[in-house]
């Protein structure tokens, strides 16, 4: 078994033993039923601004996993055998996302259907909706990573990493958005998924040069 | 230039002296350009005295993403060769980065109140300020967290890098975003055109701006240098 | 173990007018020592001297102000060497053959599990998540990496910590039989860990 296939299999294993995405679904669904009791349940109001708030909802679930990433790897010195193994650190960071990705990002957008429908989406939009809530949590968790990384060392460190994160979430809770409005949804869609390329190549570049000084 | 003065010693002897000279030059160019731009340039046809928010609303803009590439240029230094120094100013120059972006908020609030007919507008400039001035204070947030200055200093070079990569997608998008939610009537900022009328207070401003951020920077730095001297000194037990 | 034992290349490692520091202090200055192939190397000194940071430059995680680390009768320096620290680097929701099934993978190196449970004595808990085991278990495990991926050189931070007589038998054990494949093993101790070390160094003396 390769480097990548061992980190990829023990971290989906981990994560899923610990819950899984039980906890960040639980989270998402939480967050979105939160919406309408903040803007009152008239459908019209729903219909014209509900979707899109799915996505501030699956922004908040991802964060709420971030924290312990790389932190708990650094505390328990698994770090330390990462930096040994022969194949490159990025490559280790990609396999954890990756596994991050199957085990939180795949089941958020999944239960981005059913929170969509709930606010009110057209149920014709909900598979672009799915689709892009897929390459959102991507592109999510690559900047995650790399936001996690450079605050692994800091105690109680996730409010950090929310604040130090959340502007870089930016580009596809635009986007995103856009699909669940329904505006642009070809093009929003292809924009998202060159941000969540991008993110998966560059999150994981920073992620591995912090994690490299942390282990100093 | 800069190799030359990466050298702590050679900075602290440089800038002992370029600091209060930039400093003044920042009072002398406020002093002047303020009142040029406040009380003295013409009014705009259009917008009226409001126009002249202008004056420190463009030089807080220009500077604070000014200030934020220098960062990025101090910390790819700091990363890649090391220099302690590079960190010290990146480090330096965030704050004021970041009080240089409240202020251009502030002012385009101030400005939109009788312009727009509210405080607050979601203009494609303003949110990507908006979005420049979170980053700064993740910045800073984020050195005050870690206690080991040194790994803080590496840390934050690579947020910082991570953000100049990001800076010109987030633009992008939210450009897209602003495009796909207002109909362009209303973008009718009146920046695009300027009158040389206005050009010259507004220059005098920007000086003003870039030579008070480099008397900041440098004094920020100064006082850095001086801290950690201090703080070395007394772990080596003696009494600084 | 049948055959050539896997170290043929004459593993040695060479450490020379190193200086390490932590922040403004400087821990190490001008420190050098060799270890040839077979060698075992003790390192004492007091807490706080700078065994942890020199075992630690040596693994390659910190850069040292000066100096050099050199490998030598190594085929890939990738897989040049292990390091056993104060952090046993295991996961309680794990299994212990769930841990070395994964060292193997990360490490580059063939499955045997089978020989690593049983010389590490761990064949009764290979099923057990690492959170039940005991101190003395967990570090055996965190040892086990030792066997389930062969790698020449041994940086080894305070092995016995945590073990019982039987455990440190164990230890002692497998750092003679890796000294007779011809492997390196660098110990930072605070007491002897039974085999007769090849030389002993102190620092921060």
């Amino acid at each position: 078994m390769s480097a990548f296939a061992a980190t990829f299999r023990r971290d989906a294993a981990l994560m899923w033993a610990g819950g899984g995405a039980l906890a960040p679904v639980g989270y998402f669904l939480g967050a979105t039923m939160l919406v309408p009791l903040a803007m009152g349940p008239e459908r019209a109001l729903l219909e014209a601004a509900g979707p899109p708030l799915v996505w501030i909802a699956a922004g908040l679930a991802v964060l709420a996993t971030l924290e312990r990433v790389f932190q708990a790897d650094l505390e328990d010195g698994s770090l330390d055998q990462m930096l040994l193994s022969p194949a490159p650190l990025e490559l280790l960071v990609l396999a954890k996302g990756l596994a991050m990705w199957c085990v939180v990002g795949l089941p958020i957008a999944l239960a981005g259907a059913p929170a969509a429908i709930a606010l009110q989406a057209p149920v014709s939009l909900v598979p672009a909706i799915v689709l892009s809530l897929a390459l959102g949590m991507a592109a999510f968790i690559g900047v995650g990573l790399a936001g996690a990384a450079v605050t692994a060392g800091v105690k109680r460190g996730g409010v950090l990493i929310a604040l130090i994160v959340l502007p870089f979430f930016a580009p596809p809770i635009i986007f995103g958005s856009a699909v669940a409005a329904g505006d642009q949804v070809a093009a929003a869609l292809s924009i998202l998924a060159g941000c969540a390329l991008g993110a998966a190549a560059l999150g994981p570049i920073a992620a591995a040069a912090a994690l490299r000084l942390q282990a100093e | 230039m800069i190799s030359y003065l990466a050298n702590p010693q050679r900075f602290m002897a440089f800038s002992a002296w370029a600091a209060p000279i930039c400093f003044a030059a920042a009072v002398i160019t406020l002093g002047l350009g303020l009142p040029w731009a406040l009380a003295l340039s013409p009014a705009d046809y259009q917008q009226g005295e409001t126009v002249r928010i202008m004056y420190v609303h463009v030089p807080a803009a220009w500077w604070s993403m000014g200030i934020y590439a220098f960062m990025g240029a101090a910390s790819f230094i700091g990363l890649v060769w090391r220099h302690a120094l590079a960190d010290v100013a990146a480090r330096a120059a965030a704050p004021i980065g970041a009080t240089f972006a409240g202020l251009c908020l502030i002012s385009g609030a101030l400005w939109g109140a009788p312009t727009w007919g509210t405080w607050w507008e979601w203009d494609g400039r303003l949110t990507s300020m908006l979005v420049l001035f979170v980053i700064y204070l993740g910045y800073i947030a984020l050195w005050s967290a870690i206690e080991d200055e040194e790994k803080a200093a590496r840390l934050a070079a690579i947020l910082c890098l991570v953000g100049l990569i990001n800076l010109p997608i987030i633009k992008f998008s939210v450009d897209w975003w602003s495009t796909l939610h207002q109909p362009a009537s209303i973008m009718r900022s009146g920046g695009s055109a300027i009158h040389p009328s206005m050009l010259g207070p507004l220059l005098t401003m920007a000086a003003g701006f870039l030579f008070l951020f480099a008397a900041l920077t440098m004094m920020n730095m100064r006082a850095a240098i001086f801290r950690r001297r201090v703080e070395s000194a007394r772990a080596r037990g003696g009494e600084a | 173990m049948s055959g050539p034992g896997p170290f043929q290349d004459k593993p040695s490692l060479r450490v020379e007018s190193l200086t390490l520091a932590r922040g403004e202090r400087t821990l190490l200055r001008d420190f050098g020592f060799a270890a040839g192939p077979g060698g075992f190397v003790e390192i004492r000194g007091g807490n706080g001297a700078g065994k942890t940071t020199l075992l630690r430059a040596i693994a390659g995680f910190l850069k040292p102000r000066a100096g050099a680390i050199a490998f030598e009768g190594v085929e890939e320096p990738s897989l040049a060497l292990h390091y056993v620290g104060h952090l046993n680097g295991l996961k309680g929701g794990a299994s212990v053959l769930a841990h070395l099934r994964y060292w193997a993978g990360l490490f580059g190196a063939a499955p045997r599990e089978e020989e690593a449970l049983t010389r590490l004595g761990l064949r009764a808990q290979a099923e057990l998540p690492a959170r039940v085991l005991s101190q003395g278990q967990a570090r055996r495990l965190a040892l086990a990496r030792l066997v389930a991926a062969p790698r020449p050189v041994w940086l080894l931070d305070e092995p016995a910590a945590g073990l019982d007589a039987q455990g440190r038998g164990v230890l002692s054990a497998l750092i003679e039989a890796h000294r007779a494949e011809g492997g390196v093993v660098v110990a930072a101790v605070h007491e002897a860990l039974g085999p007769a070390p090849s030389q002993t160094l102190t620092v921060g003396a």
